[in-house]
């Protein structure tokens, strides 16, 4: 019988074949646990790689950590931007996967949906719904990152389109279609001096040109961001040099609405 | 509720954390199945099954209608997802992890619980989509998410046939693991995120990187589901729905109460086991060997996901679907008080 057959002792030194297969798949067993928890926790490592660029939040984000941790990765703010700004990060962001970001030089959050969509659209308060007016979001601070490049620090003026005729990127302009964003490439400019970062950006009073000097017939003016910015990206989109000469650095921490201002 | 119920209920819920099967005692069967089981022993019956089956397997005609309707179904709701977006159509708006349903809040069992491991706050609109999707699978069936929704389920099933292929021509051969991983996988996981402060499973969790990578063309995460299919075929069958994946349980819990099911009528089986052949989780189909049947007339437990390719591949309507208070016929005599 086959029962007999298993029941028999074993010759010393060596175990049955039942008892080997059994040991094998609590083998096999830990192993593809320990691979699946290791794959998990590589990510962590990965995030750690990816904070030294961290990227800009949509508005209302937690803290970094507080985000991350808060995400459901559903993307359900991607779907409610009028102009998606919002995309979702992939497993090259370790544990950033799935969650949103802004890529504000190619689309930034120009606030054509008024009054933070997406903040209204995350079911887990990843976007704290603490915030219901854009002027209390604190995504990053703009600043003048290549002072050389800047055409109004130079004192020159700007003609054509502010990102050339292949860029995507849209914006409100709010006297020609306050509901319906139009393409930045629609829009031709001719400025005396160069203030695309000033005109267009979405928060009232968070930066203005300031002339250089104190002489009249200086054309030079330098863009001069406030305590108003709120780090929405529309000055790094406009601003026409290449690569921009005005950039957000990104908060991640003290952007939590709920949280101390840092 | 019977006793007898009770301890059926609680057998399939040991089954679903990783119990082996046990093979009933006289004691433990009703007299009908006994009675049954004697009639089958016999060899008069013994040499019909025989017969049957052979007849049975020179017709083999191997039907795919409840696997056709799956697919269909695992298309049309993740269909539904990138239409959402795509073409404005706002019926189910985000991914298999959360989502708005008309409005509606859904939330994944597990990506909620890791999300509220991690930060450590309970996000009320999250208890209300957990809430609202465990209602829906304690109707429709415990862990059917699993087989009629994700989409990992159906690229698996295909990954599934490449290994079997394979198994065929002995190019590879299967690696069963111990199914208490996924058990543990759980709570490792439940603890990592706690610890951690981060959902670390979300991050690897093939469900919501198919889901996102559908609706928001993020396919690096790609990357990792090939490797996972990969190991399906090469080396284990079905190693990440049978062995890691803990997104289920939840559901099967669900389940648990869940008025649709597969029957299995002992009386019309052969004992042939294709059914087990074909079962994701055949551990729940243990009750077809024969004189495994408690009862007569027996509901496959817990950890089913109703994909019903048993019933596809029954060749005598053995295992059909049932759903507790709709008459069926010949379903008179059922002692079953289930429902009330």
């Amino acid at each position: 019988m086959k029962d007999d057959e298993a029941a028999a002792p074993t010759p010393p030194g060596r175990s049955s074949p039942r008892v080997d297969e059994a040991r094998r798949r609590l083998l096999r067993s830990a192993a593809v646990g320990g691979v699946v928890v290791c794959a998990s926790l590589l990510t962590l490592l990965d995030h750690r790689a990816v904070e030294a660029a961290p990227r800009l939040r949509p508005p209302g984000a937690l803290d970094e950590e507080d985000f991350l941790a808060a995400c459901i990765k559903c993307g359900q703010c991607v779907q409610v931007c009028p102009v998606d700004a919002i995309r979702l990060s992939d497993l090259d962001q370790g544990i950033g996967n799935g969650v949103p970001y802004i890529a504000a030089r190619a689309q930034a959050c120009d606030f054509s949906c008024d009054a933070t969509q997406c903040v209204l659209a995350c079911p887990t308060g990843a976007l704290s719904h603490l915030i219901d007016a854009k002027e209390q979001s604190r995504m990053g601070v703009a600043r003048l990152a290549a002072p050389d490049a800047c055409l109004a620090r130079k004192g020159e003026g700007f003609k054509g389109l502010a990102r050339g005729e292949a860029f995507k990127g849209h914006l409100r302009y709010s006297d020609i279609d306050r509901w319906k964003p139009q393409p930045v490439a629609s829009h031709p400019y001719d400025l005396g001096t160069c203030d695309l970062c000033v005109r267009h950006c979405p928060i009232k009073d968070a930066i203005e040109l300031v002339p250089v000097s104190s002489d009249p017939q200086d054309r030079r003016r330098t863009p001069m961001v406030k305590d108003a910015c709120v780090g929405c990206g529309v000055c790094e989109m406009m601003c026409p040099a290449e690569p921009a000469a005005i950039r957000v650095d990104v908060r991640v921490k003290g952007r939590d609405p709920g949280g101390p201002k840092t | 509720m019977s006793s007898r119920l009770i301890a059926r209920k609680l057998r399939d819920l040991a089954l679903m954390l990783g119990a082996a099967p046990q093979k009933p005692t006289p004691e433990d069967m009703t007299e009908e199945a006994r009675e049954l089981l004697a009639f089958k022993k016999s060899p008069e019956e013994r040499k019909r099954r025989k017969a049957a089956i052979e007849n049975e397997r020179a017709e083999a005609v191997q039907s795919h209608k409840w696997r056709m309707i799956r697919w269909a179904s695992i298309f049309a709701v993740n269909g539904l997802f990138v239409a959402s977006y795509w073409i404005d159509l706002q019926l189910v708006e985000g991914a298999l992890t959360a989502s708005r349903v008309l409005g509606f809040h859904f939330a994944d069992v597990n990506s909620s619980l890791q999300l509220m491991l991690a930060h450590k706050h309970v996000v009320i609109n999250l208890v209300i989509g957990v809430t609202t999707v465990l209602l829906i699978y304690a109707v429709i069936g415990g862990r059917t998410f699993c087989s009629w929704v994700c989409p990992y389920h159906f690229l698996s099933e295909l990954a599934e046939m490449v290994h079997l292929k394979l198994v065929g021509k002995k190019l590879v051969r299967d690696h069963e693991l111990d199914r208490r991983l996924r058990i543990i996988m759980f709570f490792v996981f439940a603890v990592l995120a706690f610890v951690s402060g981060y959902p670390l499973f979300e991050a690897i969790s093939p469900v919501g990187i198919l889901s996102r990578a559908l609706t928001y063309g993020t396919i690096i995460g790609l990357i990792w589901v090939g490797l996972l299919l990969l190991a399906e075929i090469v080396w284990s069958r079905r190693l990440w729905c049978r062995y890691v994946c803990p997104v289920g349980l939840g559901y099967g819990l669900a389940g648990i109460v869940a008025p649709v099911r597969v029957m299995y009528d002992a009386t019309k089986c052969l004992h042939e086991g294709k059914c087990r052949q074909v079962c994701l989780v055949p551990h729940v189909l243990d009750i077809t060997k024969l004189s495994f049947a408690r009862e007569v007339e027996t509901p496959i437990g817990v950890d089913c996901t109703r994909c019903a390719m048993c019933i596809d591949v029954c060749p005598t309507g053995a295992l059909t679907f049932d759903i507790v208070g709709l008459a069926r016929s010949g379903a008179d005599d059922k002692s079953e008080e289930e429902g009330a």
